[in-house]
């Protein structure tokens, strides 16, 4: 049975990745791109679930990650000329020390504290962001130079204005992301961390030591946040202080709250819904922020395990 | 001294809004991250009435500071109803539902108002004259109102039966109901109350800072601090830290620029968050 539901599960995400690969030979222009950025936000969300899904910590606070990988990646890029790896680099590993040290501070509280202290951590980052304007050029933000776009990988050239390129590379990361996540939470790690979100203090006494387990999954979930900023910066050749502000935390929790938090595909469903939803809201207004509060509220009232939460729980048992 | 003067102002209005937070967070043990939204509408309303009205600039002004509270009270009232009581105050589920009402709150005076700031005019203008400095008298009397209105809930809550069905309900809620409190009521009537604190040092602080529909986000985060750095739930320490943050603000920004005394206030207040829970003030948790 558990061999025969393995199967189910990998080819399911199998899938999952086959569809956006293929994807991109029908797509036109506009929606090509969209997908793209939504590659990009589902690892983002990715990586938010990993925390508030399967571990029960609500950070409201991940948009500091996202940041510090976007910062990381594009501030380097920016002003000491780095190449497109090595950038990359700089925004995974900044976006690693600051989950660490956050983790480490921030771990020793627990449910409503805990959602303050992370919101507060990362509007301390957002005003940085703006304070430091003569490197970031704040709420304005930083375009990355033509040079910052062209990376020699083996010998070629990659040019990341190249669309197709720059699809294949989100979509690269979104499948290793996928994976990764899917790995842990299917293992012995996956399995203690639901116990944790269930019931913390019998996971304690049944002898885990839950801080450090709660600060493995707090780094690799701001790690993978970080890897989708980093990859923003680099791909969309834009670097901003709006993207570490509050509301871009939320956007994550809603992503996973829409998708279903503590299903593995969830976030990258709840993405590509709630992109596609205010894609079209504001073409009608400017309020479109609306739909981000209302879609919170009867979330929480009517619909709290998400879509694929419900179809676990209704259809297929399987799902991861 | 007029810097002073300014962070008391700033101080007094503030102390109203975080007193509001701090009575919802301590008898309902929720956050109400819409709390900021229910202080810009506060404002927005008084700034209709005051307008739409056409009267005199000062019947317009108390007009407002009787309606304005009224109509939050009620939003705040209705939404505690049909929303946070049906998750059953779950803290996760209510701090989502919160930051769902501040997004609609706010986007739809987005819709309503528009993305201008308006001014309402102030009830009187006088200009107290002293040798060496003048100084409006409204803002004294802002200052003044607040004070009123401090001692008023500090009475409310301390001497009278409705303060003492609060704090019951406030120190063990499950044992309140055995008493036959009607805690569910409790639970909604300290919700609008929490708002409408934040509505009325709306309508007195909006003819001297205009209305907003972005207005009510700096407000949060400094009553936030401010509630966390007194002791979730104390009253005198929300005094005490208000006037600190208040005065603080207004002296720090001399030195330092606003961005930076904002960012080092909010890592202090992170700080203290997670080593001193209680708040510097407040009393141990229970």
């Amino acid at each position: 049975m558990r061999q025969h539901s393995a199967f189910k599960v990998v080819g399911l995400h199998l899938a999952v990745i086959v569809a956006f690969f293929l994807a991109q030979f029908v797509l036109p222009d506009y929606h090509h791109l969209a997908v793209t950025r939504v590659m990009i936000l589902a690892i983002f969300a990715l990586g938010y679930n990993l925390l508030f899904g399967y571990t029960g910590l609500l950070s409201l606070g991940h948009a500091l990650f996202f940041a510090a990988g976007l910062y990381g990646a594009g501030l380097t890029a920016f002003h000491l000329g780095w190449s497109v790896p090595a950038a990359f680099a700089a925004g995974v590993g900044a976006g690693f020390f600051a989950s660490l040290v956050i983790g480490v501070v921030a771990l020793r509280t627990s449910g409503v504290a805990f959602m303050i202290v992370t919101m507060m951590f990362s509007q301390v980052a957002y005003l940085a962001s703006l304070y430091f304007t003569t490197y970031t050029r704040g709420e304005e933000g930083l375009v990355m130079p033509e040079a910052a776009r062209h990376f020699d990988l083996f010998g070629v050239t990659f040019s990341l204005t190249d669309p197709s390129l720059r699809y294949n590379i989100a979509l690269l990361l979104l499948a290793v992301t996928l994976i990764v996540v899917l790995i842990v939470v299917r293992g012995p790690m996956g399995r203690v961390l639901i116990a944790i979100r269930e019931n913390e203090p019998r996971t304690l006494m049944l002898g885990y030591n839950t801080f450090l387990i709660k600060l493995k999954a707090f780094v690799i979930s701001g790690t993978i946040s970080s890897i989708a900023g980093a990859a923003y910066a680099l791909l969309f050749a834009y670097v901003g202080s709006s993207f570490a502000s509050i509301q871009y935390s939320i956007e994550a929790l809603l992503f996973t709250l829409l998708g279903g938090a503590g299903t593995v595909l969830g976030p990258v469903l709840g993405t590509f819904a709630m992109f596609y939803l205010i894609d079209i809201v504001s073409g009608f207004t400017a309020a479109y922020l609306l739909v981000t509060g209302i879609a919170l509220i009867a979330l929480v009232l009517f619909f709290p395990k998400g879509i694929l939460g419900t179809i676990r729980e209704r259809w297929m048992t399987w799902l991861p | 001294m007029l810097a002073t003067l300014e962070g008391l102002l700033q101080a007094a209005v503030l102390t109203l809004i975080a007193l509001g937070l701090s009575l919802v967070f301590g008898v309902m043990r929720i956050v109400n991250v819409a709390h900021g939204e229910f202080y810009m509408l506060g404002a927005v309303i008084a700034w209709f009435v005051a307008s739409l009205l056409s009267l005199h600039p000062a019947i317009g002004f108390f007009l407002a500071l009787v309606i304005s509270p009224l109509l939050v009270g009620l939003v705040a009232y209705a939404s505690e109803r049909l929303i946070l009581k049906r998750l059953k105050y779950d803290p996760e589920a209510t701090i989502v539902a919160t930051i769902g009402m501040l997004y609609v709150i706010q986007q739809v005076v987005l819709i309503g108002f528009g993305p201008d700031a308006r001014p309402v005019e102030a009830p009187f203008y006088y200009r107290i004259r002293l040798p060496w400095f003048g100084y409006s008298a409204y803002n004294l009397f802002v200052m003044a109102a607040a004070v009123v209105l401090l001692i008023g809930c500090w009475y409310i809550l301390t001497r009278t039966r409705l303060g003492l069905i609060m704090r019951a309900t406030q120190f063990d809620s499950e044992t309140a109901q055995a008493f036959g409190i009607p805690v569910d009521k409790v639970y909604g009537y300290v919700f609008a109350a929490g708002a409408m604190l934040a509505a009325v040092a709306a309508v007195l602080i909006v003819p001297i800072r205009q209305a907003h529909y972005l207005m009510g986000l700096d407000p949060l985060l400094l009553s936030f601090i401010v509630v966390i750095i007194g002791g979730l739930g104390s009253l005198r320490g929300t005094v005490v830290a208000a006037l600190i943050i208040g005065l603080s603000d207004g002296i720090i920004s001399v030195f330092f620029s606003p961005t930076l005394a904002k960012m080092l206030s909010t890592l202090l207040v992170a700080l203290v968050l997670v080593f001193k829970p209680e708040g510097l003030f407040g009393a141990k948790a229970r």
